[in-house]
This record gives structure tokens, sequence and C-alpha cells, in this order.
């Protein structure tokens, strides 16, 4: 029965319902009871006061005749005198004798008398007057008693209510926590079964268990996914490796057998020692790729500046794009913070200045821009290639997509699968958009959490690319 | 040069220690890590190359911290399958001084070695370095070829200052990548080569000789004649 999570709920509901529920009736209980007891020894004292003034303004007679018409005037015939001499005689009075338990004076007794040949229960206080007289003062609280039973019924009962609502209560919870955990179980069993596609039916109402329902489906999500990614790159492997692979093969073998003199092995083993390099490099790649969108490498975030991050980029390749008569264009403020893995970010700039390098004609600019706009840092860059047409944009970040054009030129197919995965991995996205002519590149990447990304702007000088950052420092705060 | 190459895999460690011998230096084999620890604390190396996965019970991550306990500061370069830039932390927060991925080309290897054997030679700083008749000063950060002057752009001076602390080794273009731009991914494209080849314009086109050397399969050498 404790194995039930939702039972034990609502074994708990049940019994912090009935504590809660008994101490209210207990506090009920006390109040009325109580001030009925409180209100009978003020009675009791205010008459002893008044029977006390009658003695000092005139002695034993006057406080007798008091007595006496107090007795008359009592309608509810619940008062009790009684006055005694210092040998202990009584004086006055309706008890007839002095009671043995009250012997302590200013102390509220209960005890049980004989009244009018009923028994009944009273409660007396002693007085002790100068002159060895004693005073008793007491009230008949017979009818007190009667009502405190009657309270003690009343209550008893709506407590044995109480009690049941609470177990209709927790009854009600446990169902709707089984309702809930069924719901979360059969799906949770439909997935476990090899069925990746059922998710936690959301109820809509924006409570707990609709964000738990939220969380779930976005894990099953980020689940399939994965799963996803695992079986496109092994029949990515499986396509693409199999030929290198098969070409270092064949041309070993046929070294092997065919091969005539020493250097036409050694040339041939050479080449297939490259081709195996080519499968090495792809693997590093796929694995790379791999460990970014397991999302294990967000541990090693920092504040990286993205300013001088690009401006060693440029340093870089623009060396390399000058080589291919392309010019290499940076305009980007001189601080631009975001949070993210910098060896990351650097391949995956890199790996699209590689791209515009390879695929741009002689003579043709390349722009590197970055900026912060709408709370995002967008990192672009812009090339004069030949672009990608409009069929191919959508699968060209796939790993091993190769477009038309870039069927000639080297490459593995992964560089923009991992410029992706860099762009994801730092909930941004890559977007490649048509430049007319040209292609761009557009990574998107969330700014600092908090102020945003920091830009801190100078002076304007001379120098081009500060001018711009100041025009963009202003869309930034528009 | 005494090295101690630790590696369980025969074909691997075969072709080592031929080649590490073809080179010239002294190597000692050990197949797994209690006979490599045994042998690194109770020898002297210069160099230690150490394979991370290893059967009998000592692994090399375990094998380094040993000997770094034991205030053992020979150079170790880490051979290793796992190529996570996580484990390549991992492998030099236990006091590897280098990492290699397998697999590896053997000019790597090599080029890489001999680094590590003159860093752990490395005698106070230094504020000139000197290669035949190139000159260079670490402090004015100026450079001059027997009587010229040389101008050179921050990255061009870095470049020629790793290349001449190196002087007479074998340096790989990801050795520069690593070392001189401070980047830990292999470019698609030979954007080392370029600047390489911008620096020789300034080094040694203007004179008889060259200091700048290709080294045909591996990498780049600076070394006088």
């Amino acid at each position: 029965m404790i194995r039930s999570a939702s039972l034990r709920f609502a074994v708990l509901f049940g019994i912090v319902f009935a504590l809660s529920a008994m101490a209210f009736v207990g506090f009920l209980w006390y109040s009325t009871a109580g001030l009925l007891d409180r209100q009978v020894e003020a009675a009791i004292s205010a008459d002893a006061q008044g029977l006390v003034e009658r003695w000092g303004e005139g002695g034993i007679p006057a406080l007798l005749l008091t007595i006496q018409e107090r007795m008359n005037e009592n309608v509810d015939d619940d008062a009790i005198y009684e006055v005694t001499d210092p040998i202990g005689n009584t004086v006055g009075g309706n008890m007839g004798r002095w009671p043995q338990a009250v012997n302590t004076p200013g102390v509220f007794y209960e005890l049980m008398v004989l009244r009018a040949d009923t028994r009944s229960l009273a409660e007396v206080r002693r007085y002790d007057l100068p002159g060895g007289f004693r005073l008793l003062v007491g009230r008949d609280v017979r009818g007190r008693v009667e009502l405190r039973r009657l309270l003690t019924n009343a209550l008893f009962s709506s407590m044995l209510v109480i009690t049941g609502l609470g177990a209709v209560g927790a009854f009600i919870i446990r169902n709707l926590f089984r309702r809930m955990v069924a719901e979360i179980s059969a799906t949770a069993d439909a997935i476990a079964g090899g069925d990746l596609s059922p998710r936690v039916r959301r109820t809509g109402r924006g409570d707990e268990f609709d964000r738990m329902a939220e969380s779930i489906n976005t894990m099953l999500e980020r689940i399939a996914r994965l799963m996803d990614g695992v079986r496109q790159v092994s029949n990515a492997i499986a396509h693409d490796l199999r030929t290198p692979i098969t070409r270092a093969r064949a041309r070993l073998e046929d070294a092997a057998t065919h091969a005539r003199c020493e250097g036409e092995l050694r040339a041939a083993v050479e080449r297939a020692v490259s081709d195996l390099d080519g499968v090495t490099a792809v693997f590093q790649a796929l694995m790379r790729i791999a460990e970014i969108e397991v999302g294990a490498r967000r541990s090693a975030f920092a504040e990286v500046d993205l300013g001088p991050l690009l401006a060693d980029l440029t340093e870089l390749y623009g060396a390399l794009a000058e080589e291919h008569g392309l010019t290499l264009a940076l305009k980007v403020p001189d601080t631009l913070t975001i949070l993210g893995d910098r060896d990351m970010l650097q391949q995956a700039v890199a790996n699209l200045l590689d791209n515009a390098i390879k695929f741009s004609p002689p003579g043709g600019v390349i722009r590197l821009e970055a900026g912060l706009a709408d709370r995002h840092v967008r990192v672009s860059v812009t090339d004069t290639g030949p672009g990608i047409p409009p069929a191919d944009i959508a699968r060209a970040t796939e790993r091993f997509f190769r477009g038309e054009q870039a069927r000639h030129t080297p490459g593995s197919g992964l560089g923009l699968a991992l410029v992706q995965a860099v762009a994801s991995l730092h909930e941004g996205s890559l977007l490649l958009t048509d430049a007319a002519p040209g292609l761009r590149a557009t990574i998107t990447l969330p700014a600092m959490p908090g102020g945003g990304a920091t830009l801190h702007m100078k002076i304007p000088s001379s120098a081009p690319h500060q001018v711009e950052s100041a025009a963009m420092a202003h869309a930034g705060h528009r | 040069m005494r090295i101690l190459l630790v590696e369980d895999d025969p074909t691997v460690a075969g072709f080592v220690v031929k080649g590490l011998r073809e080179a010239g230096h002294v190597v000692e084999h050990a197949d797994n890590g209690r006979d490599g620890l045994f042998m690194a604390a109770s020898e002297v190396f210069d160099t230690i190359i150490l394979d991370r996965m290893l059967p009998g019970g000592i692994d090399g991550i375990r094998l380094l911290e040993t000997l770094r306990s034991q205030n053992n500061s020979t150079p170790v370069l880490l051979l290793s399958a796992l190529a996570q830039v996580d484990e390549r932390v991992a492998g030099l927060k236990a006091g590897g001084d280098d990492y290699l991925t397998k697999p590896f080309a053997f000019s790597e290897l090599l080029a890489r070695v001999e680094a590590l054997t003159r860093r752990g030679k490395a005698e106070g700083p230094q504020t000139k370095l000197v290669v035949g008749d190139l000159e260079m000063d670490l402090l004015s950060r100026t450079v001059r070829r027997s009587t010229q002057k040389i101008d050179l752009q921050p990255r061009e001076f870095r470049l020629l200052e790793y290349l001449m602390r190196h002087a007479g080794q074998v340096v790989t273009r990801t050795m520069l990548l690593e070392g001189v731009w401070d980047y830990h991914f292999d470019p698609q494209t030979n954007v080392i080569d370029v600047h390489v080849s911008r620096l020789r314009q300034k080094i040694d086109k203007p004179f008889a000789t060259s200091l700048i050397h290709t080294i045909r399969n591996a990498g780049y050498m600076l070394r006088p004649e």
C-alpha cells in the first residue's frame, strides 16, 4: 500500500485534513464551554464582593438580609449561599451546612450538592470575614453541564462529517493523481516499446501538470531528434565513407598485384594513406558534430568577445582570400560579447569562410559582418560565388549533402552541418539566403542573458568600421 | 634521445618504435600500464609517449597522475583515440604536455616529440633568438637578417618566433595553428601554407639562401644553410 504514491498522497491529505479539523473543533469547544465557566466565576466574584461590602456597612444582620433578598430575587434559583459563625454553626444561607471539602479561601470548588432533594453540581468559593465568620458563595451549574454535553455531541458528530469529507477529498486527489501519472506512464510505455511518436496529452490549463507534460514532451522531442540524427549519420556513414575506403582498398590491392616497381608501389601506398586521412577527417568532423549535438560542450560556455575573435579569423583567412584573388572585408563592433564556446564559434565561422573562399570566383568580395539587433547577435558571411539553388538550400545543412557545383571541389559535405550544430548548441540558428549574387550565411545567436550583448562604443574615428559599429548600436537600441 | 613508448597495440607500437629509431632515438617499449609505470618511475627518459587506454589495470591518465605525484616532470605526449575536446582537456589537466589523436601521421608524432624534448631543456627567458644570419630581438620586437631590417606584421612576428624557437625541428601545420593562432581545429584549406609563404617573401626572397624549408608530408623547418 505504501508502494502506491497516489494512495500515500491521499492518506497524507486525509491525515492533514483530519488534524486541522480536530484542532478547529477543539478550539471551538474550548472557547464556548470555557466562556460559560468564566461567566459563572465572574458572577460569583461580583456577588461575593457585594456581600462583603454589605457586611462592612452593617455587620452580620445586614449580610443575612442581603442574602435573603438576593435569594428571593434569584429567578433561576441557582444561587447558593452559606454563612457560618466562628464555631461552624450555620447562621444563614440555603445550603444547610458548610461542605467539608471547601477549606481554602479564594479557590473555586466544584462539588455535588443536594438541593430541593435533587443532586446537582455546584461551583462555590469561600470568603473569610473578620471575626471568624465564613461566607460561601456559589452557583448551581447543572444547566451548564447539560449545555456542555450537547455541545460535545454536536462537535463530535460534525467531526464525523468532516472526516467523511476528508476521505472523499483524499479519494478525489488520489484519482486525479492517478489519471495524470497513468497518462505519462502510458506514453513512456509506448516509447519504451519502440514507438517514439506518442506525446503526453496536455490539459491546456497551464498548471503544473501541464508544464510537466510540456517538459516531458520537449525531452521526447529532443530524444527523437537525436535518434533521427543517429540514424541519419549511420546511413550517411554507410554511403559516404564506403567510397573513399573502397578507393583506398582498390589502390592497395591493385598495387599489390600489378605494381611493376617499387616507385609505383610507393606512390599507390601514399595515395591510399591520403585517402585514409580523408576518411579520418570525415570521422573527426562527424564526431565533433555529434559531440556538439549532445550538448555536452555547454559546460564549457564562457563569455566570448566576438570582436577580437572575428578579427583574428579575418587575419587568418585574409591571406588565403588574397591568394585566391578575393577581398575579405570585416565589419564588426569592437566589442560584442556573447555566452558561448570559443573553440566551436571559431570553427563555425572558419567553416563559413572556408566555403566562401572555396566557391567565390577571383575578383569577388567576401564580407564578414557581425552586429547586435533585437537582443540577437548576428554573424554573417556573404560571398559573391554562385550561391546555392533554392531547391538545395533547405538540404544544404544536412550531413554529407553536396550541391551540384560542389561535387568537384574538395570537401566532406560536413562543413555547414557543423555550423548548424554549433548554432543549435548556442540556441541559435543558421540561415542561408540568396545574396544575389552569392550566398549569405547568417548565424543568429541569443545575446547575453540579462543586459544583452554589451556593446562598447568608441568615439568614431576615421576608421570606417567604427562608424559602422556606431550605426549598429543605434539599431540595437531601437 | 631516450624515449619511452607505452602502447598496447603491437602494430602501432612497432611502427612508432621503428620510426623513432630511424630518426636516431633510443626507444624503450612497454605494452601495459603496470610495466609502463615501473619503467617510467625507475629510469630516466627525455620524453614519454603514452597511450590513454591501456590494459593491466592502470590506464594512461592514472599512470600520468601517479608519475606527476612523484614529482617526475618528464614531458609526456598523450596518444588517444578519444578526440573530444573535453578528453583533450582532461589529458592536459592530468599533467600531459601534449595530446595527439589517433590515427596520426608519424611525421606529426615525431615533430611533437622533438618539440617536447626541446621544451624540457628550455633555459631562462631569452631576449634574443638567432638562426644563421637571422636575428630576432624579443624586447624591441625587431627582426633583421644580415644587415637588413625586416618589417613584420604582429602575426608574422609570432609565426617567425615560433619557427625560430623550434629551429632545426620539423614544425607541422597543426602545431603552428595551435602554437601561433591558438586554434584547436583543422581548417579544411591550407591557410597556414599561405601565411608561411608570405613570411618567406620577407625572410627568404630578398636573400641568396633560404631559411624556411618545406618538409614533404610533414610541415616546415627553419634552419641555417
